[in-house]
């Protein structure tokens, strides 16, 4: 009797409250991971060689078949593992080009898109992102520095290398946008600035490259439009390794960071250390932008765009459940977006930031226009 | 007197500049102090300081006792809440949520909110009559919906300290009303101690236990507001030299017309303020009378005019003063009947009235014909 009393209360409040409870996000979620899949198969499915989809099922299930039995009997299915994937040209294409292709795509969309979230809750804007603050040009800048001078002498750049490049060039750009940020109260203004600095560094970028060598910037010029189509397990092996603790780690920080929404004052007044967290966010934020601009080249729009629509698909923006769907639908997006520059003028591959910018951008433009609208208000 | 916040020779001020030095307050559990002062004399300085927003340059406050400086961010959030001038643009959070917030020291790692939670977002909704707004989303709120909901965030943190910085500054008469009177409940049914600053002296005299004059580089005067209230107190500390501050009624004058007086004002009993004022906005300089000392009329009068005859209350007038308004009124090329009812004890009023009939000097009854004056120097 007590019990049901209690629970009657309980669910009173609750309604009283009208706190979102969980299933929306299931289903969003759910739906996500759904798209998510089909973009998987479809990405293996198309391409300049059509390989049939009941084909594709097989080797990848033998694969995945495989793979498990070799890791649980220590090695002994290397051999027919190897077997599978080398059987023929169309698994030789899925299993060395394609697979490797699309999961870089999902992991990179997916960490570019935490990171763009995590820039927005730093600047407490919806418009902040990797790309439009300039800090995707600067980490490219840096990168496309190591990798024209350090070929001189090293002769093969690794990965490790590269995406340390590019978090040095984060860090650099992120700093100065910082220190323009403590002068400009105007978002707008940062933004400016932001795209400025951005211009900055593809200038210097471009300087680098019509002074070096062409042998040099044979590598250089593609990545420097973005692309996937250089993917390899290694990268994709990176990548996971980076990418899943940044996010765990982001997803960690979803308490403070929806307190932080409040203003720098209340997020203080409850207990949270303002300094070190702020210096956290931006370290995680460059760590995962950097990661994508390392692999793929700088990939414009997604950081604000992706958030948006998590956002917007979610009505509700408690980064704890954010973080997790934007993480997915960053994924959905790019491999999406991967799908159609490879194949809508097959041969010829569009650079991914040229399919980004035109889904994403006009997302950019309608955030601004509805802000400055409730601004107006 | 049992001090339960205390503040020891503080001194307060931005990157190691003192703007204000050897504060000391001491004020029992559940009183109500307000910082009143000019503007940019420090008084949010001062409570950023208290709430260790900005670094306290000397001295130290104290809680029952204990060292605030000496507590962790997430104690002192369980001690001490704060509703900041700031401006809030949370993005999609209903108003329960923005409540939710202040268990932020008090729930789990990723911010679970509990049943208990809930119950206390709950009340503290109730507590600011804001239970209708749960589930609407913050940004739509009307300013003085948002104060109440910050109030109802702060009041859920379960602080024993509020700090507010001006909450009254952008709420109509009713809302600052409303707002206050909550406060006064909280101080009297939950001992919180407030502490906070506010823009309108008559309501500061009117809520709090203890004033604090700011003004200068020290604390002008600290005390119950009947103490530290004198009759110039105000003008003083807000330096004012024209115009006028009543303290009874928390009305101000604007500056009287200097001149030789032009009109006489025949009043009493709040019959003559409207006049007052009226002939003020036309710059006309007026004598009036006669009126007891203890008229309201008399009050306003003194702010307006230098040429004020009064008697002392509670007795019949006194000849004298009839002619002393009698040479006055002769000056004067018009007489205003304010219209109060004439009686035994101002029955030489309307002898004035009479005498001026006489003389042939106009008596009005209303002001419409007069027209403006040059009474402005």
């Amino acid at each position: 009797m007590e019990r049901e009393k209690e629970m009657e209360s309980q669910k009173e409040t609750n309604s009283k409250l009208n706190f979102s409870d969980l299933s929306r996000f299931t289903v969003v979620i759910l739906i996500l991971v759904a798209l998510l899949a089909w973009g998987l198969v479809l990405n293996v499915n198309i391409g300049s060689v059509s390989i049939p989809g009941k084909e594709i099922f097989g080797m990848i299930w033998n694969a995945v078949r495989y793979g498990i039995k070799n890791l649980f009997s220590g090695g002994k299915y290397l051999q027919e593992l190897n077997n599978t994937i080398n059987a023929t040209t169309e698994s030789q294409i899925i299993f060395g080009i394609r697979m490797p292709r699309m999961l870089l795509a999902a992991v990179l969309g997916g960490a570019l898109a935490v990171s763009g979230f995590l820039l927005q809750t730093f600047f407490r804007n919806p418009i902040a992102g990797p790309f439009v603050l300039g800090i995707s040009s600067g980490a490219k800048m840096v990168v496309g520095f190591t990798l024209i001078f350090l070929t001189r002498y090293i002769g093969h750049v690794g990965a490790g290398t590269l995406i340390i490049a590019a978090f040095g060039g984060s860090l650099i750009i992120t700093s100065i946008v910082l220190l323009f940020s403590q002068r400009v109260k105007n978002m707008s203004m940062l933004l400016v600035i932001g795209i400025m600095v951005g211009y900055i560094c593809s200038a210097a970028t471009d300087f680098l490259i019509t002074f070096a060598n062409d042998h040099d910037i044979l590598n250089l010029t593609s990545w420097s439009m973005g692309t996937f189509s250089g993917a390899s397990w290694g990268n994709v092996k990176t990548a996971l390794l980076l990418c899943i603790p940044g996010l765990i780690a982001a997803w960690l920080l979803s308490k403070p960071m929806g307190a932080y929404a409040l203003g720098e004052g209340y997020a203080q007044s409850m207990g949270i250390n303002i300094k070190p967290f702020r210096v956290i966010l931006i370290l995680l934020s460059s760590l995962l932008s950097s990661c994508v601009t390392a692999l793929a080249g700088p990939i414009s729009f997604v950081g604000i765009a992706v958030p948006h629509i998590t956002r917007t698909l979610l009505k509700n923006a408690k980064p704890a459940l954010v973080i997790p769907s934007s993480f997915i639908c960053g994924a959905v997006f790019c491999v999406f977006c991967d799908l159609i520059a490879r194949t809508v003028f097959a041969p010829t591959e569009l650079a991914i930031g040229t399919v980004t910018s035109i889904f994403g951008a006009p997302i950019v433009i309608y955030i601004m226009v509805k802000r400055r609208k409730s601004q107006e208000e | 007197m049992d001090a339960y916040f205390k503040t020891e020779d503080m001194a307060v001020g931005y990157n190691g500049k003192i703007l204000i030095h050897d504060i000391n307050i001491e004020i029992e559990k559940g009183k109500i102090l307000t910082l009143i002062g000019p503007n940019g004399a420090g008084k949010s300085t001062i409570l950023k300081s208290i709430t260790r927003q900005i670094p306290m340059i000397h001295g130290a406050v104290y809680i029952d006792h204990f060292e605030i400086s000496k507590w962790s961010l997430k104690d002192m959030a369980k001690s001490m809440a704060v509703v900041l001038t700031e401006r809030i643009r949370p993005e999609l959070m209903s108003c329960a949520e923005v409540v939710a917030m202040g268990r932020y020291p008090y729930t789990n790692m990723i911010g679970k909110l509990t049943e208990k939670d809930k119950k206390i977002v709950l009340e503290s909704l109730e507590r600011v009559h804001a239970l209708e707004l749960a589930s609407q989303d913050f940004l739509t709120l009307s300013d003085g919906q948002k104060q109440r909901v910050l109030l109802a965030r702060a009041i859920c943190q379960e602080p024993e300290v509020i700090v507010l910085d001006e909450p009254t500054a952008y709420l109509d008469v009713r809302h600052k009303i409303e707002l206050l009177d909550i406060l006064r409940e909280m101080a009297k049914e939950k001992k919180i101690t407030v502490i906070m600053s506010l823009h309108e002296i008559d309501l500061a005299t009117k809520i709090s236990d203890y004033l604090i004059c700011v003004k200068g580089d020290q604390i002008a005067a600290f005390g119950p507001p009947e103490e530290v209230l004198k009759k110039d107190t105000i003008e003083k500390l807000y330096e004012i030299k024209k115009g006028s501050y009543n303290l009874y009624f928390g009305s101000v004058e604007l500056t009287k017309p200097e001149g030789e007086p032009q009109i006489f004002v025949v009043a009493g009993g709040g019959y003559g303020i409207p006049c007052y004022r009226a002939l003020q906005k036309r710059q006309i300089p007026f004598a009036t009378g006669i009126l007891y000392e203890n008229d309201i009329d008399c009050q306003v009068a003194k702010d307006l005019s230098e040429h004020v005859i009064t008697a002392p209350a509670f007795e019949p007038m006194k000849e004298d003063r009839f002619d002393a308004a009698a040479a006055l009124l002769l000056q004067c090329k018009t007489v205003i009947d304010a219209g109060t009812p004439m009686g035994e004890f101002n029955q030489l009023n309307s002898k004035l009235l009479q005498l001026a009939k006489e003389r042939n000097i106009p008596v009005l009854t209303d002001l419409s014909s007069i027209a403006d004056g040059d009474g402005r120097k």
